[in-house]
């Protein structure tokens, strides 16, 4: 009976075989599957609102997942340089490799900001490519939805009637909810913010806030005691409203500004999860421009 | 302009009465539409503006820079340069050694005072759809050693891919890690004592990964076996095989972990070491047989919401069991081996490693190693040889910060009694700089 025992190989959880197989690298992405796919697809994320999506690790179980996708759905702008590389080669999955239908980039479909006058790491973790958290500005996420419903088409035709009826719908309850936050978000335009990382240059940019100081010395490289202090100083002589950061970035460094300047923190959920009211995109964006209005009565 | 037409003619057909409420909310919420739509256009158009204003403002030599860096686009290869040196208090030995463990023959790092150790040149790149080639050249004074040089294919299908030239076998958990890659200075006893250092094939990997949930791989290796335990491997046929499987997953949010299990056999064929004869004086010795070795490993890794970031912990450890046997000579003028004797050699050793590193805030880890080989039985037969028996052991503890990826520089302490009847205490600081390509974070 011994020679048997590969049958306990059986017992693990083999998948069912039902829809499209979709691994996003961020949760934003794995929400617009989601709500383009709708049935037709089993999603799942790579990482959560909790994560810092730079330091992910090619897991085992991320591993695991890439080799059944049939489609990757990630940032790109080199946002997942250190791990999505690894994931895709280990996978031995052809089908989400770069050039295949089953690689989808989002920043390929938006015009990027903060492209570096300067490619050179004494400059930080930058970005050749330009700042890859297009996220936060919901018409990016209008146009990646356009690229994304088509691609999905694309992979799994028998479907492709579905996800156009989809995106069509996504389309225009994305388009009245931009109506809604544009008119709750016009007093913020102006208002001048600090920022812990420079993760929000879209978000700024749509709703016209001014980032005057990042809380980070360098993207990516943590605040130290004496930026903090520069940047404390230099708030005295152009003051700001705000400070800004993410839900997975530390406390401690705008909690400390807070403290030395008085200034009310907005920490923003960042992507879907990143707070309780945070469920889906829509959620996504309506905790944020709630959590920027609090903080900027 | 045609839209707008439109629009001022819908305006003034709504400010005719009699038009239905209804209708009015319409062209209201049409009017609203238009509006975002043109005010996302303009967006759009100001993006690209600014864009366009910013490569000029860079100019020529900032296109080109930024091209240069284009990993996904670029035809060059991704380039990286790893340096690495030492400053490393040592005990002025004639002859460094595992008690009780026939030598691999590889010294690495084993210089006292100051020193540059390799520096690394890696190139990797995608060939053309169907395969990937990486090379990873060790730069020493007056030679280049060949770490690895392998292709790897990217579209095989069905879980499999296929590897080929020289390459770390993925034995074992840090086999395939470089040293720069290493969270202490030096490689653990139980690969000092296994491959000199760590393992690598000449030859083809085959590996499948299971379609299921949990992580569950499988790989097959063979090659030509001259590396140690193999050694002048003059054949055509297979010198080495191993075979590994790998089993790994999360365990909530903050865990995850991975256990492996591998095998490896190699046939030396005069595999040269320096042993003691019965009187302690120094021989040569010739080994011909089979060298068989088991490896588990098994890691642990815990980070807070799974975002290793601030804080994080890696726990991990290894176990080997190795068999040789097969026919011994030993030969030395003035020994015990004078006349060129050889009988049949036996030997059952085993060790362990377990090691935690923790990163107790951004830019700090520190971390604590144990290990300890048990030189096991050794059976020379009739030969004239020493047979100690000693359990050699070390303990080192190390910190290290990191200002950025691309930066390390550490301290470690260790207690080294890997010969018997020496206790050393070592010292070394050490950096480790990569210049170029980002590098892989793997599990």
């Amino acid at each position: 009976m011994r020679k048997w025992w590969w049958l306990c190989l059986l017992v693990l959880p083999w998948p069912a075989q039902a829809a499209l197989n979709v691994l996003a690298c961020e949760p934003e992405w794995a929400a617009l599957t989601r709500e383009l796919a709708g049935d037709k697809a089993d999603v799942a994320s790579a990482t959560s609102a909790l994560q810092d999506p730079h330091r992910i690790e090619a897991r085992p179980s991320l591993i695991a997942r890439a080799r059944r996708a049939d489609l990757v759905v990630c940032s790109g702008a080199g946002l997942e340089i250190g791990w999505l590389p690894v994931l895709l080669r280990e996978s031995a999955n052809p089908r989400i490799q770069p050039g295949q239908p089953g690689h989808f980039l989002a920043a390929d479909f938006v015009a990027l900001l903060d492209r570096p006058q300067r490619v050179s790491r004494a400059e930080g973790d930058v970005h050749p490519e330009g700042n890859p958290h297009i996220q936060t500005d919901p018409r990016n996420i209008a146009r990646v939805a356009e690229a994304l419903a088509r691609r999905l088409a694309q992979i799994d035709p028998a479907h492709a009637a579905y996800y156009a009826a989809r995106q069509a719908d996504f389309a225009k309850r994305w388009q009245a909810a931009q109506l809604r936050w544009a008119e709750r978000a016009a007093r913020l335009r102006g208002v001048r913010v600090v920022s812990q990382h420079n993760g929000f240059p879209y978000l700024y940019q749509w709703l016209g806030l001014v980032e005057v100081a990042t809380l980070e010395p360098k993207p990516g490289l943590e605040p130290s005691a004496a930026h903090l202090a520069s940047v404390a100083a230099a708030l005295k002589a152009t003051p700001a409203r705000l400070i800004v950061r993410a839900a997975y970035q530390p406390a401690r460094p705008s909690e400390w500004l807070a403290e030395r300047s008085g200034l009310p923190v907005a920490v923003l959920p960042f992507t879907v999860g990143g707070s309780d009211r945070a469920t889906d995109l829509f959620g996504l964006f309506d905790d944020t421009l709630d959590r920027l209005l609090a903080a900027a009565p | 302009m045609f839209k707008r037409t439109l629009l001022a003619c819908t305006l003034l057909a709504a400010s005719q009465p009699g038009f239905a409420q209804d209708d009015l909310a319409a062209i209201r919420q049409e009017i609203a539409r238009m509006k975002a739509d043109y005010e996302t256009r303009i967006a759009a158009l100001e993006a690209k503006l600014k864009e366009t204003e910013d490569r000029s403002v860079g100019g020529a030599v900032h296109t080109a820079a930024s091209h240069d860096h284009d990993h996904s686009r670029g035809f060059n290869p991704d380039v990286s340069l790893i340096l690495q040196g030492r400053y490393a208090q040592r005990d002025d030995l004639p002859e460094r050694g595992l008690t009780g463990f026939l030598p691999a023959g590889h010294a690495h790092g084993s210089e006292r005072g100051f020193s540059v150790d390799h520096s690394e040149l890696v190139l990797s790149a995608d060939i053309d759809p169907s395969f990937r080639g990486y090379a990873n050249l060790a730069l020493i004074d007056q030679s280049v050693e060949v770490e690895e040089a392998w292709f790897q294919t990217l579209g095989l299908g069905g879980g499999f891919s296929l590897k080929g030239g020289r390459f770390y076998s993925g034995l074992g958990y840090l086999n395939e890690r470089h040293p720069h890659a290493w969270d202490f200075v030096d490689a653990p006893l139980m690969y000092q004592a296994l491959f000199g250092e760590r393992f690598a094939h000449d030859g083809v990997q085959l590996k499948w990964l299971a379609p299921t949930e949990t992580f569950l791989q499988f790989g097959l290796e063979a090659g030509k076996g001259d590396a140690y335990p193999g050694a002048n491997s003059n054949t055509s046929g297979i010198g080495a095989f191993s075979a590994f499987a790998k089993l790994g997953g999360d365990a909530g949010p903050s865990h995850s972990w991975r256990a492996g299990l591998a095998y490896l056999s190699a046939n030396p064929k005069a595999r040269a070491a320096h042993w003691a004869d019965a009187n302690g004086d120094e021989v040569s010795t010739a080994f011909t047989g089979d060298a068989k070795a088991w490896i588990a490993d098994v890691v642990w890794k815990w980070a807070p919401q799974g975002n290793p970031k601030q804080r994080n912990l890696t726990l991990q450890a290894e176990y080997f069991q190795r068999e040789e046997s097969g026919q011994l000579a030993c030969s030395g003028a003035g020994t015990l081996c004078a006349a060129d004797p050889a009988d049949q050699h036996r030997s059952k050793q085993s060790g362990w490693y377990a090691q935690g590193v923790y990163q107790f805030m951004p830019r700090w880890r520190a971390g604590l190693r144990y290990e300890r080989l048990d030189s096991g039985t050794l059976d020379f037969g009739a030969l004239p040889l020493d047979a100690p028996d000693y359990r050699p052991d070390k303990a080192s503890l190390m910190l290290d910060w990191s200002p950025s990826e691309f930066s390390r520089i550490r301290l470690q302490f260790a207690r080294d009694r890997s010969m018997q009847g020496i206790s050393e205490n070592q010292v070394t600081l050490q950096y480790i700089m990569s210049l170029g390509a980002h590098g892989a974070h793997t599990f």
